[in-house]
């Protein structure tokens, strides 16, 4: 809240403390009206704890039994740090990646009429539908060098598959449909009107993108990135057919939490596990806080 | 700026679209599909009458109409609480049900077998009185559930924030009971978010891989569900009914569109009626 | 309403269907219950030959005790399978890829088979072994033809990862066998030789079924380690005349071993099946069919007879030359082992 005071605020904010008192009003009206609130919030948190946070709670609770230097040890090997860098750097590349062209689709999408418009629409939900496994085997068997696509690059001697670059590819597929879905909705309740005014007034395209349209679905776009990335991060059925394995260089995190499990050294695994639960929910909180304090400006 | 210049920037931007569709999403459907017709449509057939590939089906189809309605329960609830009320720590709630978006499919699987494995918590337990959840159907369809876990929910959520909380306020002060207020108010402003969540859930708790590999057992004709039979005739190098049952998995994706293609078409329909 | 009444039904309708699927699926799981069940958990190679193990076997039973019998399969990487049984998957017999796995399972399943399995049954409870060869392009226009021509600069091989998969460890040890045996026979020399063999790796697959792949259908690498099962079976499977079989001077013995999980059969009630299983094996009629599956027979009429498609060549030991497999696993693939030291840190 202090960060959107002190921001240009592009509409004038109400006075924090009557905001504040306004809140206050809605909260006791509410929590006379409308009803449920204590059926519908035990209900959500005991099921999350059941199937999520108690599940995952024995990751930590193995992990912390090894001990502090063990867990360094284990989580922060020179290993496991070039594999964190892979799985993280790629993850990130391909969600930017997606964010670009994921927001182009999405545009294209609301904005524009064109044959074959649905298909595209439905094959956006592709990669949530198609196994893993399957999507690796099918994306290896393109960009290896005797793929239909592949091939046209082996000449240059540029190798998609079995690089960083193959795990980018698969993980631009895997990731796609989270930021297409995330931005789409927002993209549809924005009028066209807006745009189509800052362009009478003489606005370039370009400035109507960058003032008008960014903007309003950056808060969006980035969950959709923030999701498309953790999603990334841990990635295992398709990235492996295609990533090449080759220790750190292009080795990703889950598969040595697996290398560890093949050497039944559980303590191990959930450390790797541990540090990576930790990095991508720290991302999704910071994602769902700017979230929450842009729906808190714009009610303001 | 002239139309004309426009129209050319919109030519692109579609053309620049679709190229981008075409090279990460048409380009592995169609290997899929090439693959499994490689040997004409008998082949293909054949692959999916299977005795092994029929069970393979089965179990899929059972897993997601326990897993999915369980989702949609769940979704509605946490909808309701979170979008309808206003407390703290709203974000770290929300960001609990992302949760299982992030976690690698391989920690999905390995935390069920830390709780019900025979060395896990409930292991004992669990052998003395001869439960069996892992290895079984229990635990594929626990680990479904977990993996397509945030899928309603957080379709749901930012609709019905965005939709606030007038129209249930005005049932209620009209007299109408909390449920009654839920059924008929709610639940029509929502039916169709609600139903594009579900359909992606179900896409997605038919074709999860990782998680359901690490607590199935890999029994034969069992616990085998579709995508990891996949993965069985693929490693016996039978490419062709591999990717046979994996275009079935693809075709559940088309099938999928064709239905949110109705969804958005009564949608559009709902609010053009609507508005008059 | 009606849009609503109608979504009700849908979901009815869908909901039906689906439970009548079930019953479907029930009814027929219902036919045989007379059978005896018995879950044999192994690796990925065995597929085909349990496949045409399994039928022989359950109609000898039948014909000798008057009982159905109904073998389960259970396939996938050794260490996984492994890990499987010891976190409660129910089989009866496993039948894995090393003994490195079945003693895991001793370690850690709390006394579901005793420490002493492998001295149980014949042959170090191996009804079956095999060796590692190379499998080259047809022709071999790289005229590989022993191990020292894998790590002449520009020669690819394709092998996967020991950490990961059971049948790669076999590949490493059989590599080192043959440095120790040429050269000067240090350990230093041992290591630096395949430490460049590994640098001519360029994807470590996690499986070697994985791996075959990689070099059969994605055309990468020059040659691929592989059991000499599995070549054979590439060869047969993945487009004949395309690949040629090359024996190296020197290999290793694998004797892929089997075992009855007695905690497992003696609550299912299937110990005496088990056993009678794992002890069919090694009859003829079951070696047979072993040596038709590219596997070498232990039993030395069938080996005599089959000598002409399994070439003789020098064959060391795990337990002789490489003190068990405990030790080799501590020793070579563990945490910080000879392994990891050929990929410690990119550049130096």
């Amino acid at each position: 809240m202090d960060i959107a005071v002190n921001r240009p605020p592009p509409v004038p904010l109400a006075p924090a403390a009557p905001a504040r008192a306004h809140l206050r009003n809605r909260l006791q009206r509410n929590r006379s009206v409308i009803p449920g609130f204590g059926l519908t919030m035990g209900l959500t948190l005991a099921w999350l704890s059941l199937i999520v946070l108690i599940p995952l709670s024995t990751v930590f609770i193995r992990s912390a039994g090894m001990g502090w230097s063990e867990f360094l040890a284990a989580g922060f090997s020179p290993r496991a740090v070039a594999a964190y860098r892979v799985s993280f750097g790629t993850a990130f590349a391909a969600a930017f990646v997606n964010g670009v062209f994921g927001l182009l689709t999405a545009w294209v999408l609301v904005r524009y009429e064109f044959p074959g418009k649905r298909i595209v629409n439905g094959l956006v939900d592709l990669p949530f539908a198609l196994p893993t496994a399957v999507a690796g085997i099918a994306l290896a068997a393109i960009y290896a060098g005797n793929g239909w696509v592949g091939q046209w690059f082996e000449p240059l001697g540029i190798q998609l598959a079995y690089t960083p670059i193959g795990i980018t590819l698969a993980l631009i597929f895997i990731g796609l449909p989270f930021i297409v879905r995330s931005v789409e909705p927002v993209l549809e309740d924005m009028s066209a009107e807006v745009e189509e005014a800052a362009l009478s007034l003489g606005a370039r395209p370009w400035q109507v993108f960058t003032r008008v349209i960014l903007p309003a679905i950056m808060p969006s776009l980035l969950t959709g990135f923030a999701l498309a990335f953790a999603r990334g991060v841990g990635e295992y059925g398709s990235v492996i057919f295609i990533a090449g394995n080759m220790p750190f260089k292009s080795e990703i995190a889950p598969l040595l939490i697996v290398t560890q499990l093949e050497q039944y050294d559980y303590a191990g695994a959930t450390a790797i596990a541990t540090v990576m639960l930790v990095a991508s929910f720290a991302v999704l909180l910071l994602i769902n806080l700017i979230q929450a304090w842009s729906r808190g400006r714009m009610q303001a | 700026m002239n139309t004309l210049s426009i129209l050319r920037a919109r030519h692109l931007l579609i053309a620049a679209a679709l190229a981008f569709i075409a090279l990460f999403l048409v380009l592995p459907l169609a290997a899929v599909f090439m693959a499994a017709l490689e040997k004409g449509l008998e082949a293909y057939a054949a692959a999916l009458v299977e005795p092994d590939a029929l069970a393979a089906i089965r179990l899929t189809l059972l897993v997601a109409a326990i897993s999915v309605p369980l989702n949609i329960v769940f979704g509605i609830v946490a909808a309701w609480s979170i979008a309808k009320f206003d407390f703290p720590g709203k974000s770290l709630l929300v960001t609990f049900i992302d949760l299982p978006f992030s976690v690698s499919p391989v920690v999905a699987g390995l935390i069920y077998v830390l709780m019900f494995g025979a060395q896990g918590w409930f292991g004992p337990w669990l052998a003395e009185h001869d439960i069996q959840i892992i290895f079984a159907v229990p635990g594929i369809v626990l680990a479904t559930v977990f993996v397509t876990f945030p899928f309603v929910a957080r379709e749901l959520i930012p609709l019905m924030s965005e939709q606030g909380r007038d129209d249930e306020e005005a049932a209620l002060s009209l007299g109408a009971s909390g449920l009654q207020t839920f059924l008929r108010v709610t639940l029509p402003n929502i039916r169709w978010g609600l139903l594009y969540g579900v359909l992606l859930c179900n896409a997605r708790a038919m074709g999860e891989f990782g998680a359901v590999s690490v607590v199935s057992g890999h029994l034969r004709g069992l616990t085998n569900t579709m995508p990891l039979h996949v993965e069985i005739l693929y490693n016996e190098y039978n490419f062709v009914a591999a990717f046979a049952v994996a275009s079935l998995l693809a075709l559940l994706a088309l099938v999928t569109l064709v239905l949110k293609s109705i969804v958005e078409w009564r949608f559009a329909y709902h609010r053009r009626s609507a508005g008059h | 309403m009606t849009t609503f009444h109608r979504l009700h039904r849908f979901g009815a309708a869908a909901l039906l269907a689906s439970a009548a699927l079930l019953a479907g699926c029930s009814n027929k799981a219902d036919g045989d219950t007379a059978a005896v069940e018995l879950l044999n958990v192994s690796y990925d190679p065995t597929r085909e030959l349990y496949a045409a193990i399994n039928p022989v076997f359950a109609a000898d039973w039948q014909e000798k005790t008057g009982q159905a019998v109904r073998i389960t399969m259970s396939h996938g990487g050794s260490g996984k399978q492994a890990r499987a049984v010891i976190d409660g998957l129910s089989a009866d017999v496993v039948t894995l890829a090393l003994a490195y796995d079945i003693d895991a399972i001793a370690d850690r399943s709390n006394g579901k088979l005793p420490e002493n399995w492998q001295s149980r049954l014949p042959h170090n409870s191996a009804p079956y072994t095999s060796t590692i060869v190379f499998l080259v392009r047809a022709g071999n226009p790289k005229q590989i033809s022993d191990w020292d021509d894998l790590i002449k600069p520009g020669v690819s091989v394709i092998t996967p990862n020991p950490k990961t998969s059971g049948g790669a460890r076999w590949n490493f040890l059989a590599a080192w066998a043959y440095a120790k045996a040429h050269g000067n026979g240090s350990d230093a020399a041992a290591q630096d030789f395949v430490r460049k063999l590994y640098a001519n790796v360029p994807v470590l697959d996690s499986g070697a079924r994985g791996s075959t792949t990689t070099f059969a259908e994605r055309g990468i690498g020059d040659v691929l380690l592989a059991w000499e099962n599995e070549a054979f079976l590439a060869q047969q499977e993945l487009g004949q005349g395309k690949f040629d079989i090359v024996v190296p001077s020197i290999s290793i013995l694998a004797e892929p071993p089997v075992a009855v999980v007695n905690g497992n059969a003696r609550r299912h009630d299937t110990e005496k099946l088990a056993e009678a299983y794992l002890s069919f094996l090694y009859t003829p009629q079951a070696q047979e069919i072993i040596a038709r599956n590219h596997y070498r027979p232990v039993d030395e009429t069938v080996a005599e007879k089959y000598a002409s498609t399994f070439p003789s060549l020098t064959l060391v030991t795990i337990n002789n030359d490489f003190g068990g497999w405990r030790a080799a696993q501590q020793r070579f693939f563990s945490d910080g082992g000879v392994f990891d030291t050929i990929y410690s840190r990119p550049r130096r």
